[in-house]
């Protein structure tokens, strides 16, 4: 690293951390165990409240939807996959012909859709279905009523979070160009909506906009980009989207994520410092929701503190959560699992890691399980897949699904993101059976 | 191309790894990219199994299709086996793979593994889960218990003197509706009637015991639409006499029994005497008067469809008004059943479909799977599952078997419970302008529901939200529809929720049947007597 963080300058630093930015990553090749990027939509249909995804599939595409969503929703959704058939396949059907005669039904049914994903999988992508013309032909169409898109959450090219990447970098082209005069900040990834209305309060006691938000809760409130827009990450897997905003003009602001106390503040710090904010501000802003932070994770930090966590590799969320439990928390991670390391995103984080952390990217997940057997972490974080077989070992798991869905970003929610560890080792510590 | 919101059945790969989930040392090669996995979590999260289903995905990602998946694919074969160990392994490709067409069964039969290979052709464009159980389980089965087989008219032996009669036991898997219960109470079944077990299959079994399937008698085929063909072929191999009788209700049982009985060459009259299940008691007793006629609506695969039909109208004197199943394989069997109860057949997979026929008959209750749940909370109408797909709450902790005596115990508590209890139901009309007797009353016994529903488990927070509007909007208004007069309306209000649906929709039928444009307390009325004539 050659410019120090704003993390460094803002906030206390915890004593034990040195960092592991030149630490070594192992990458690992093998059998991995992650969602693909369509489970993406399970959330993004909530967040966009007027856009439908559109899978052109399978039927193993409709079932991993139903199955990942079936657990934990069961409303009526704002997605659907086209399966593709035999028919489309031998040729008997044209593919996109059947793709418009589903798209009109589907428009027609619900004439409160103003933005249409078409989402590529395996199988559209091996068939070299060409989901971009079919978009711009749909668009030409059915536009300006409804604006119809397309991104690939197939499972050989995305992993689980990188979904959203992916849908967000397909809204990058449809945003208004800004002037260049025009400063403002971009917060870049989804939030759930009480954590949005917290960082504006936040930002605006501070001084710093106007704020807006990618994803938008409305299709047309897509925001405006250009040189003078500042982006802020709000979570570690964005990278196509901020490569196409950055070629908009946007510049990002290299920070932590605002994962805990520290991240949080950290984060908002980069973006109060590009504003010019004076320190005195700043450290008022921020004063009483710290506060309330620090009460809340020492609570939690009684019970968490020198236990020791095992990542596996899902969201791409377990570098910044690592560095949290490490650094809020007191606890240590054995392995912090990653199905992609951005390094340049993820720069803040690294130098913020205990030294010498063992960081895998990739996975061999039968190798990965034997190490965890091995080091019998305190906690695992997994997938859903791995979660009952480790707790029938013994193994007291998080599963890493409900950190992406649960609002764990902000100060007001680090105590939550504290409990969501706490909660399995407190469990365990009840049960006499 | 069709579309799809939800679906009854999991892809064709899916069906073969509940059969090597089932078993106890087969061992499953999947050719298929990273998100497939996602099955594991059906085994793990939904059946609360302890171990990772027996599955290996070769995870192939983009960037080696122009490379080589093949050799991909041999090196998690040789992984599998020398991590895993298992007895057999079966070979197979997602749909993904079919299309890359890397042929996973020639290149493990040409690997010269230690351990017989098993391929499948699953095509996944064309078929689903259940086919996809049923052809993994035949092949498995062939495989393993056709190098026992005698020469093609081959009569088989008569039973040695002495020796108790044996059968085997087809088709419960895992993630199966409450098949591990039902093996349970019909391997108890079968030992007061006079029948050894021999095999237990797929669920339990090894590969050896696969291969013994040709010393029992008989099959009992508990769920066509996974053993059927196998059983078809054992039957064919071994001269094995083969049971379709579907142990289901009191009087499913008693079929059964008899069958096996006479197959056996038995004499099951006392136990057939005997009064095992309490159902007969309780469908008689005075307090059941008022399910007299319950119009219901059945949805599910064929087997619990049709017999479910079977214990509603002759076990618990509901009027079927419906009754349909998604195993397309299986329309004929369901149509011939719902000839029997005069109602048209509703043979889809499509859920959207089926949501519109259960809005259109507004029944009393539904019985149907996870999805007619779904469809009749957002109906408001009482809902008990009878059959996969599958859902965490369809694996209880309690003894719950579907099948047997037990199991027809089992189908009068759940199918019941989520009505209104006789007495409550008339105390109800009766004093409807009382507080308490508000909309949303629902039966006492079920909680704070604002609707009757199965059970009282919490749904996420996300699911009451009010954001998206449905997918189907439920029977959309014909234009030109009769306006209710302030007063018809208020009356309207004074009729108990769960009935009240129905008492709006016949009375605008009957109104706009008769040109009125305006409907008062008259209509009302009116169409009441003309509805219950
Ligand atoms: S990995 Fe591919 S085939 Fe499987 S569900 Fe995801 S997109 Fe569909």
């Amino acid at each position: 690293m050659n410019h120090p963080s704003p993390l460094s300058r803002l906030a206390p630093r915890a004593g034990a951390l040195s960092g592991c930015a030149e630490g070594e990553v192992i990458h690992e090749r093998g059998q991995r165990e992650v969602f693909c990027g369509l489970t993406g939509i399970i959330w993004l249909h909530r967040k966009i409240q007027d856009a439908f995804f559109l899978i052109v599939g399978s039927r193993t595409c409709a079932h991993l939807m139903q199955s990942a969503a079936g657990v934990m929703i069961f409303a009526e959704p704002r997605f659907a996959t086209a399966i593709i058939d035999e028919r489309d396949l031998a040729g008997l059907a044209d593919a996109n012909e059947e793709l418009d005669r589903l798209v009109t039904k589907l428009i027609a049914r619900r004439p409160d859709i103003r933005l249409l994903f078409l989402v590529g999988s395996c199988p559209s992508e091996v068939i070299k279905l060409d989901l971009s013309r079919a978009a711009q032909r749909l668009d030409s169409v059915l536009s300006p009523g409804v604006r119809v898109l397309n991104y690939s959450g197939s499972g050989i090219e995305t992993t689980f979070t990188q979904g959203e990447d992916a849908c967000l970098a397909a809204l990058v082209p449809e945003m208004a160009e800004a002037k260049a005069e025009d400063r403002s900040l971009l917060i870049v990834g989804a939030l759930a909506e009480t954590v949005e209305d917290q960082f504006r309060r936040l930002f605006a006691e501070m001084g710093v906009g106007p704020v807006t938000f990618l994803p938008p809760r409305r299709a047309a409130e897509l925001p405006a980009v250009g040189p003078g827009t500042r982006m802020l990450l709000a979570q570690p897997f964005l990278a196509d989207t901020a490569r196409s905003l950055e070629t908009r003009g946007a510049k990002r602001l290299a920070a932590p994520f605002p994962l805990g106390m520290e991240g949080t503040t950290g984060w908002l710090a980069a973006a109060a410092e590009e504003w010019g904010v004076p320190r005195q501000r700043f450290d008022d802003a921020v004063a009483a929701p710290r506060r309330r932070a620090a009460i809340a994770l020492a609570a939690h930090r009684e019970r968490l503190e020198g236990s020791r966590i095992f990542f596996f590799p899902d969201s791409q969320l377990e570098i910044p959560l690592a560095r949290f439990c490490a650094a809020e928390l007191g606890m240590t991670p054995l392995e912090i699992g990653t199905p992609y390391l951005h390094r340049e995103h993820l720069a803040e984080e690294l130098a913020l890691l205990p030294a010498g952390s063992r960081i895998v990217e990739g996975q061999h997940v039968e190798r990965q399980l034997d190490r965890c057997r091995e080091a019998r972490p305190d906690i695992a974080v997994c997938g859903l897949g791995l979660a009952n077989p480790l707790e029938a070992e013994g193994i007291t798991t998080k599963w890493s699904i409900e950190l992406v869905f649960t609002p764990i970003q902000g100060f007001d929610q680090a105590g939550d993101l504290a409990g969501l560890f706490a909660r399995p080792l407190s469990r365990r510590d009840r049960l006499e059976v | 191309m069709h579309l799809a919101v939800w679906t009854y059945e999991g892809p064709p790969h899916v069906g073969a790894m509940r059969i090597a989930a089932s078993m106890r040392d087969v061992h499953y090669v999947l050719h298929a990219p990273q998100g497939d996995t996602y099955a594991d979590l059906l085994f793990t999260m939904i059946a609360r199994q302890k171990a990772r289903p027996p599955v290996t995905y070769t995870t192939f990602q983009a960037r080696d299709l122009g490379g080589d998946t093949a050799g991909l694919f041999k090196a998690a074969c040789a992984d599998a086996y020398d991590r895993f160990r298992p007895a057999a392994l079966l070979v197979g490709s997602s749909c993904t793979a079919e299309l890359i067409q890397d042929d996973p069964g020639g290149l493990a039969e040409g690997m010269d593994l230690p351990i017989p290979v098993v391929p499948l052709e699953l095509p996944a464009y064309q078929r689903k889960e259940n086919w996809g159980a049923a052809e993994t389980f035949y092949r498995l089965v062939r495989a393993f218990a056709g190098p026992s087989a005698p020469p093609p008219g081959t009569a088989r032996a008569p039973r040695a003197a002495g020796h108790r009669p044996r059968c085997n036991i087809l088709g419960p898997t895992a993630l199966g509706f409450r098949h591990r219960d039902d093996v349970t109470e019909i391997v108890s079944l079968l030992g007061r009637i006079g029948v050894d077990v021999n095999v237990v299959a797929p669920l339990g079994a090894s590969v050896a015991d696969l291969a013994r399937l040709g010393e029992a008698e008989m099959n009992v085929v508990l769920y066509p639409e996974v053993a059927g063909v196998a059983a078809a072929w054992l039957g064919r191999t071994f001269g094995q006499r083969t049971i379709r009788a579907i142990p289901i209700g009191v009087l499913g049982t008693r079929g059964f029994i008899a069958e096996i009985a006479e197959a056996a060459g038995l004499d099951a009259d006392v136990l057939l005497a005997a009064e095992e299940s309490r159902l007969p008691w309780y469908s008689r007793s005075v307090d059941s008067t008022y399910l007299t006629g319950k119009r219901v609506f059945i949805f599910g695969d064929a087997t619990h469809a049709i017999a479910a039909a079977r214990v509603a109208a002759k076990e618990l004197g509901f009027a079927v008004v419906g009754l349909g199943t998604y195993a397309r394989e299986f329309g004929r069997e369901v149509r011939e059943a719902a000839a029997e109860y005069g109602v048209e057949p509703l043979i889809t997979d499509d859920y959207l479909e089926v949501e519109a026929k259960v809005a259109e008959l507004q029944p009393e209750l539904v019985l149907g799977t996870q999805m007619e749940r779904h469809i009749a909370k957002r109906l408001g109408i009482p809902c008990a599952v009878i059959s996969a797909p599958v859902h965490v709450q369809d694996f209880p902790a309690r003894y719950s078997p579907q099948m047997g005596f037990e199991g027809a115990n089992v189908l009068f508590d759940t199918w019941v419970h989520p009505l209104m209890m006789g007495l409550e139901e008339h105390l109800l009309g009766m004093f409807r302008d009382d507080f308490e007797f508000h909309d949303g009353a629902a039966p006492s016994h079920l909680g704070h529901a604002p609707t009757p529903r199965t059970e009282p488990a919490p749904e996420p927070a996300l699911a009451v939200s009010t954001a998206a509007p449905a997918v189907a909007p439920a029977a959309p208004e014909p234009p030109g529809q009769p306006g209710w007069t302030p007063e018809a309306e208020k009356e309207l209000g004074r009729i108990p929720f769960f009935v009240r649906g129905k008492a709006r929709r016949n009375t605008e039928r009957f109104a706009s049947e008769r040109g009125l444009v305006r409907i008062t307390v008259e209509t009302l009325y009116d169409a009441k007597a003309h509805f219950s004539r």
